[in-house]
């Protein structure tokens, strides 16, 4: 039976708005007004899986590395000279302030030119842009997150941000689903996460291989093995559209509250700064209000999943 | 506001002075249409003579001057592995002689757009700066329907602004560069008669509308007719050539590009004025279409309009030229759809309750 009674937590009462607040913590940078890109060195390629690597960039000018800062959940424009620019989530730490880490899959023409790309080239990046995910809000709760295929590449930077302030957050568990066990991204940490940062782990895969010895299955069979306290629960959800629908829906019947359930959106941004209305979503743009929207404002807007 | 009267001669005197000065843009007959109607568009001027002064209305919007199908947003030239950036915000001043009330509105529309938020456009910024705008009144073609947007008078954007009152053009001079220009020519202050004929040319002008559409509420209709069937059968009639956005005086929605130069030392950021009724304008990289459907996209262009986005104070921000009726190819109108979407919801409330009968 669901509880009706209307009451709000004190610490929502004293939260700001959600959309349009503070993107680079409430600091307006430079590169808003300007269409220049910060100059970043290609420093590190690290192979993900077939289609997926991680890039990690170093801002060349000291002055712009140390203006770049982001929030959680933010994406910038990836320049690539000669080729064109194409919307990538921050998958590093906010705490990483020498470089930025772009997981990055093999599908147009500007991440085709990308990935012909060796150590030590020069691209640009613009942003950061969009909203990010409450991370301050969620404190002294549990924080859910789940994660469908290339969905981890925005939710890396939450996890990073739960590491750098562990003790501020109760159960933390991490529901990650991939089509194949090959495309599983970031294995190599899962141990770190599990062991360091206390983060209760689960993968599936829906296709299993014959080395795979994990659950099998749609990622919201993984809601089996996990207690969840729904009334101190924050959701992070990303995957492919599809996944929303399920896995939202499924949330909402355990009776997480739909402003504490978070989703990133996907689309095609073109300037990122609310003009080329590209990425539109309801009556809104997903550069601007996005691409972190919560569930409720989600389902209010047309066409988002 | 500085209200003046001059004479039809000077004014034209005064048209022809300051078109033959500075870069000049103003209506132009450069055809005529297949019942032999002439076709007007906001061409090069280098002298009154080449102005349409009593042009009805021109095909495409006066948007492309301050907001051009092309426009390059950075250069970037590569040399030795290396590459740098260049951004220009440079425009040339112009000026636009002769825009309709509703253009001038739509220029509004788009400083709100373009100027105001979080991000505001130095490139658009640049441009609007540089654009001294002389506007026009007009009678109403048979399908303008700016009345019922209330965008058939305007009171800003423009620098000076001309009704006809018969003999003499009642002038309303809304900067000092204009009031500064205006000093050479000779002028009076309005008369009681003038002020008279200036408000009779007006309530001329707001009796001749003949198409009306009931705007009243439509953003909530629009909410509720998301699913509705009605965008299916226009969308079956649309052709996605999105010749509508190209006339329209307030489409924004662009594309970026990058193109490199053929001797491969440098390429461009282009940003080129695209249409949401082209079929892959939400489509992501991967291949999925957030709109896949004619009707998706046709929806999307009426939400857009009529709706209006949060970023503008969900404004509507049509108004009501009726220039993408006019060139559909596939006869779709604003006031067709639109009339369309309230008729279905009113058959469907006297469906479901005994309300009155009609006749």
């Amino acid at each position: 039976m669901h509880d009706l009674r209307f009451t709000i937590p004190a610490e929502e009462l004293n939260r700001e708005p959600f959309a349009r607040t503070s993107p680079d913590f409430g600091k307006k940078s430079e590169l808003m007004v300007t269409d220049h890109g910060y100059k970043c060195r290609i420093t590190n390629i690290v192979p993900l899986s077939e289609q997926e690597r991680l890039f990690q960039l170093r801002i060349v000018d000291p002055r712009e590395r140390a203006m770049f800062t982001f929030r959680p959940g933010q994406f910038l424009m990836l320049e690539v000279p000669g080729y064109g620019e194409a919307p990538i989530s921050i998958s590093s730490a906010t705490s990483n302030r020498e470089f930025i880490e772009l997981c990055i899959r093999k599908a147009g023409h500007v991440t085709s030119a990308l990935f012909e790309a060796r150590q030590g080239a020069l691209v640009a990046v613009r942003g950061p842009f969009g909203t990010s995910f409450p991370m301050e809000s969620m404190q002294e709760h549990d924080v859910l997150l789940i994660a469908g295929g290339l969905g981890i590449a925005p939710l890396r930077a939450p996890l990073f941000w739960i590491n750098d302030h562990r003790d501020h957050y109760r159960n933390v568990s991490f529901l990650y689903g991939a089509k194949e066990p090959s495309q599983m991204l970031f294995t190599y940490q899962f141990e770190e996460w599990k062991t360091v940062s206390h983060i209760d782990l689960h993968t599936i895969v829906e296709k299993p291989d014959d080395q795979w010895t994990g659950r099998t299955g749609m990622i919201t069979s993984l809601f089996d093995d996990i207690t969840i306290d729904p009334k101190n629960t924050w959701a992070i959800v990303c995957g492919p559209p599809v996944m929303f629908k399920f896995v939202c829906t499924h949330l909402d019947k355990l009776g997480i509250p739909m402003n504490r359930m978070f989703v990133s959106l996907e689309r095609r941004m073109h300037c990122g700064m609310g003009k080329c209305c590209r990425c539109m979503v309801g009556s809104t743009f997903t550069c601007l209000d996005g691409p972190v929207f919560d569930y409720w404002s989600v389902i209010n807007l047309k066409e988002a999943i | 506001m500085i209200y003046k009267v001059i004479s039809k001669p000077e004014f034209r005197a005064f048209v022809d002075a300051l078109v033959r000065a500075n870069t000049s843009y103003g209506p132009r007959q450069v055809d005529t249409g297949r019942n032999g109607e002439p076709i007007y568009q906001f061409m090069p001027v280098s002298s009154a003579d080449e102005i349409a002064f009593d042009y009805t209305v021109t095909a495409s919007s006066a948007k492309h001057l301050l907001m051009p199908f092309r426009e390059e947003l950075s250069k970037f030239s590569f040399r030795d592995g290396n590459w740098s950036q260049e951004v220009s915000y440079d425009a040339p001043p112009i000026v636009l002689f002769g825009l309709r009330p509703c253009d001038i509105n739509a220029i509004n529309l788009l400083d709100e757009v373009m100027l105001k938020g979080p991000y505001p456009s130095p490139y658009y910024l640049a441009r609007r700066k540089n654009t001294f705008i002389i506007g026009m009144d007009h009678l109403p073609l048979p399908d303008c329907f700016c009345k019922s947007m209330n965008r058939h008078t305007t009171d800003h954007g423009f620098n000076l602004f001309a009704s006809d009152i018969g003999e003499k053009y009642f002038l309303s001079i809304n900067s000092s560069k204009a009031f500064n220009f205006l000093k050479e020519f000779e002028t009076a202050d309005p008369t009681y008669e003038d002020d008279c004929l200036l408000i009779e040319r007006r309530k001329t002008i707001k009796q001749s509308f003949q198409t009306n559409v009931e705007v009243t509420g439509l953003p909530m209709f629009l909410d509720l007719e998301f699913d509705s069937p009605i965008w299916e059968k226009w969308g079956d009639k649309c052709l996605n050539c999105g010749t509508c956005a190209m006339v329209c005086p307030t489409c924004y929605c662009y594309n970026v590009e990058e193109h490199v130069e053929t001797g491969l030392g440098s390429s461009s950021r282009e940003k080129r004025l695209y249409s949401c009724n082209l079929v892959d304008f939400a489509e992501v990289t991967g291949g999925h279409n957030f709109r896949p459907k004619n009707g998706d996209r046709l929806k999307y262009r009426y939400y857009h309009h009529y709706r209006g986005f949060a970023v503008n104070d969900n404004q509507q921000i049509c108004v009501g030229c009726n220039r993408c009726g006019r060139a559909c190819l596939a006869g779709i109108n604003p006031k067709d759809v639109i009339n369309d979407l309230r008729l279905e919801k009113e058959s469907c409330m006297t469906c479901v309750s005994p309300s009155p009968q009609k006749s």
